[in-house]
C-alpha cells in the first residue's frame, strides 16, 4: 500500500498531470450535474433569436434552432464522458481476458486469439465503426460498443506480453502448488501483477474514444437530435461556417482540453507506473 | 532474407483469409438485402421479380457457396457494380486513387521534413525551454480533432482572409487555366487538407524519433564516437540519427493504408474527391460493392505495408535476425 500512495503523490506533482486531473473532474461534474449549470434548456428553441452571437443572455451564441449552445456543450459533455467510459470498459474487458487466455494457456489457444488480432489490426478502425455504425442505427449504445469492440487489439497484445513474463514467477508456482483453481490464478494473483500498463491504455483509450465519438457526430452518425454532443454542435458549425464562427470554435475546445487531459494523465501514470521508462 | 520474406508471405495466407471473411460477414450481417434497394421501393417489381433478382445474385444459396462466389470475384478485383450508378466498384475506386494519393504522399514528406528536426532537435537539447514548448505542441496536435482544426482554418485563412479555397480539389474554371494556373489553382486547393492530414501524423512522429535519438545517445558507440574527436554535428547527424530513423521504416510501412484509403473525415470536411469522400459516400447510401472494395483494398494494403516495413527493417538493420 505504502507503494501506492508513493505513486499517488508523484501523480499529484507531476503539474501537468495534475491539471489534466483537475480539468477532467470539472468536466465530470460538469456531466454530472448537467440540469444545474446549464443555463438554459438544451432542447428549448427560440426561433427569433437563431444564430445569434455570443451575448449576456445566451453566453456561447445560440444554434440554427435557437438553441442555447453553452447549455448544449454543457450536456455534450455527458455524451463524450460516457462514450468514453463505456467504450473503454468494453474494450478493458475484452482486452483483458484475450491478452490473459492467450498469454497463459499459450499453444492453439494462443495462435488462434493472436492471429485473430492480427486480422483485426488491418482493417481501418474508424472505416469499420463507420460502416457499423451506417448499417446498424446510429445511437450513441452503438458507438460506445462498436469503439470498444474495435479498440482491443493492442490490450490484447500489452497483457499477453506481460503475463508471458509473469506466469514464469515463483509464486505463479506456488499458488499452483496450492491448488488455486485457474481463473482465481489468472484473476487474483497474476492480474493484478499486469495492472499498470492496463491503466495507462485506459487512460489513453478513453481520449481516443472521445475522439472518435466526436468525429463519428460529426459525421451525423453519433448522437442523434435532441441528444447533443460535441461533434455535433460542430456539424452544425460546418453547415453555418459562413454566418456562425462561434458553433465550431467552443464545442472542439471542450474536446481538445478533454482528449487532452486524458492524454496527460496516460503518459504521467506511464512515467510513473513503468520504472523502465520513467527516464526518457 | 529471402527467406524471410517467403516465410512473412505464406504466414499472411490466413490472416489474408481472415480479413475477406470478416469483411464477407460484416457485409451479411447487416440488415436489409441488396436487391431490397432495387425492389422493394418500386411498386412495378413482382415477387416473382424479386425472386429471380435474389437467385441472380446468389443470395439464395447457402452461406459457404456465397462466401466461396464472393471471393473468387474478389481475387479478380471484381467487387460487382455500384447500386449507386452501375458502374464498376473497382473503377470508382480506381479514379478516386490519384488523388488521395497525391495528398497522402504529400503528406508524409511534409511529415517527415516537420517532424525529424523536431524531434532531434528536442533530444539533444533535451529538457531546454524549447523542447519543453516543442513537446506542449506535439501533444496538443496529438490531441486535437483534425476535423476542428480544419473547420478553424476554414473561417479564417479561407472565409474571413479570404486566401485560400476551402473546398475540393480545382476551381469550376479549372479547365480554363493555363498549365502553370492549373498547378497553382492545384496547391491553393492543397495546402488545408495537407496542413490538416500532416498535424496528427508528425506530432506522433517527432514523438518517434525524440525517443529514439534519446536512445541512441546513451549507446556506448556514441561514447566511443565522442573518444575519437568527432565534432558534436558529426556524432549527432551520421551516428545517431541512423539508428534514430530506423523506427521511421515501421512507421512509414504503417501509414500506406492510409495512403490508400485516405481519411474519412478530412476528405469529408474539405469535400476532397478522395477515397476517404467515396468510402464515406458509399458508407451513407449503403453501395456494398464499393465499401467492401474499399474495406479489403485498405485491408490488404495494411497487411502489405507490415510486411514490407519489416522485410526492410530487417535489411536495414543488421542487428536484427529472423530466424
Amino acid at each position: 500500500m505504502l507503494f501506492e500512495k508513493i505513486k499517488m503523490k508523484k501523480l499529484f506533482r507531476n503539474k501537468p498531470a495534475f491539471c489534466a486531473l483537475i480539468l477532467i473532474s470539472i468536466i465530470v461534474i460538469t456531466a454530472v450535474f448537467a440540469p444545474f449549470i446549464a443555463t438554459h434548456d438544451p432542447s428549448a428553441q427560440d426561433l427569433p433569436r437563431r444564430l445569434s452571437a455570443p451575448s449576456a443572455a445566451h453566453l456561447l451564441g445560440t444554434d440554427d434552432l435557437g438553441r442555447d449552445v453553452f447549455s448544449r456543450t454543457v450536456y455534450g459533455a455527458r455524451v463524450s464522458i460516457s462514450v468514453g467510459f463505456f467504450a473503454v470498459l468494453i474494450t478493458l474487458f475484452i482486452g483483458v481476458i484475450l491478452g490473459m487466455v492467450s498469454g497463459y494457456f499459450g499453444g492453439w489457444v494462443d495462435s488462434v486469439i493472436m492471429r485473430f488480432t492480427d486480422i483485426m489490426l488491418c482493417f481501418p478502425t474508424f472505416f469499420l465503426i463507420l460502416i457499423v455504425i451506417a448499417f446498424f442505427e446510429p445511437s450513441i449504445i452503438n458507438v460506445m460498443v462498436v469503439i470498444g469492440i474495435t479498440s482491443w487489439t493492442g490490450l490484447a497484445r500489452i497483457v499477453r506480453a506481460e503475463v508471458l513474463s509473469i506466469r514464469e514467477r515463483e509464486f505463479v508456482l506456488a499458488s499452483k502448488m496450492l491448488a488455486v483453481s485457474k481463473t482465481r490464478l489468472l484473476f487474483a494473483h497474476i492480474l493484478p501483477n499486469a495492472v499498470s500498463p492496463i491503466i495507462v491504455y485506459a487512460a489513453i483509450g478513453m481520449s481516443a474514444a472521445v475522439l472518435t465519438e466526436s468525429g463519428l457526430s460529426f459525421l451525423g452518425l453519433g448522437a442523434q437530435p435532441p441528444m447533443s454532443s460535441w461533434g455535433q454542435i460542430l456539424m452544425q458549425g460546418k453547415d453555418y461556417i459562413y454566418v456562425a464562427w462561434w458553433l465550431s470554435l467552443f464545442p472542439g475546445i471542450m474536446i481538445l482540453l478533454t482528449v487532452l487531459s486524458f492524454n496527460m494523465i496516460g503518459e504521467a501514470l506511464r512515467d510513473i507506473l513503468d520504472p523502465k521508462d520513467s527516464k526518457i | 532474407m529471402f527467406n524471410y520474406l517467403i516465410k512473412r508471405l505464406i504466414y499472411s495466407i490466413p490472416i489474408l483469409l481472415g480479413i475477406t471473411i470478416i469483411t464477407f460477414a460484416v457485409m451479411y450481417c447487416t440488415p436489409g438485402k441488396p436487391t431490397d434497394m432495387i425492389a422493394d421501393f418500386n411498386i412495378k417489381v413482382t415477387s416473382e421479380a424479386k425472386e429471380r433478382l435474389v437467385r441472380l445474385y446468389g443470395l439464395d444459396k447457402p452461406i459457404h457457396e456465397q462466401y466461396w462466389n464472393w471471393l473468387k470475384r474478389i481475387v479478380a478485383l471484381d467487387f460487382g457494380n455500384s447500386f449507386k450508378d452501375g458502374r464498376p466498384a473497382s473503377q470508382k475506386i480506381i479514379e478516386r486513387l490519384p488523388a488521395t494519393v497525391l495528398l497522402n504522399v504529400l503528406s508524409i514528406f511534409l511529415m517527415l521534413i516537420v517532424a525529424i528536426p523536431i524531434g532531434v532537435y528536442s533530444a539533444v537539447q533535451r529538457y531546454s525551454l524549447l523542447d519543453r514548448i516543442l513537446t506542449v505542441m506535439v501533444f496538443v496536435c496529438f490531441s486535437v480533432p483534425a476535423f476542428w482544426i480544419a473547420l478553424l482554418l476554414m473561417i479564417v485563412v479561407g472565409l474571413w482572409f479570404g486566401w485560400l479555397p476551402i473546398s475540393g480539389l480545382v476551381s469550376f474554371n479549372f479547365e480554363n487555366l493555363s498549365f502553370f494556373a492549373k498547378m497553382w489553382d492545384l496547391a491553393k486547393h492543397l495546402i488545408l487538407p495537407l496542413v490538416v492530414s500532416t498535424l496528427g501524423s508528425f506530432a506522433v512522429l517527432s514523438r518517434y524519433i525524440r525517443s529514439g535519438m534519446l536512445d541512441a545517445l546513451r549507446q556506448d558507440y556514441i561514447k566511443t564516437a565522442y573518444a575519437k574527436g568527432l565534432s558534436k554535428k558529426q556524432v549527432i547527424f551520421n551516428h545517431s540519427l541512423k539508428n534514430a530513423l530506423l523506427p521511421l521504416i515501421t512507421i512509414i510501412g504503417l501509414s500506406i493504408p492510409g495512403l490508400i484509403g485516405g481519411s474519412f473525415i478530412i476528405e469529408t470536411v474539405f469535400s476532397y474527391p478522395g477515397m476517404g469522400r467515396l468510402g464515406y459516400d458509399a458508407i451513407m447510401a449503403r453501395d456494398y460493392p464499393v465499401i467492401m472494395g474499399i474495406g479489403v483494398i485498405s485491408a490488404f494494403l495494411t497487411l502489405l505495408g507490415n510486411i514490407i516495413a519489416d522485410v526492410l527493417y530487417s535489411a536495414a538493420d543488421p542487428r536484427i535476425r529472423y530466424k
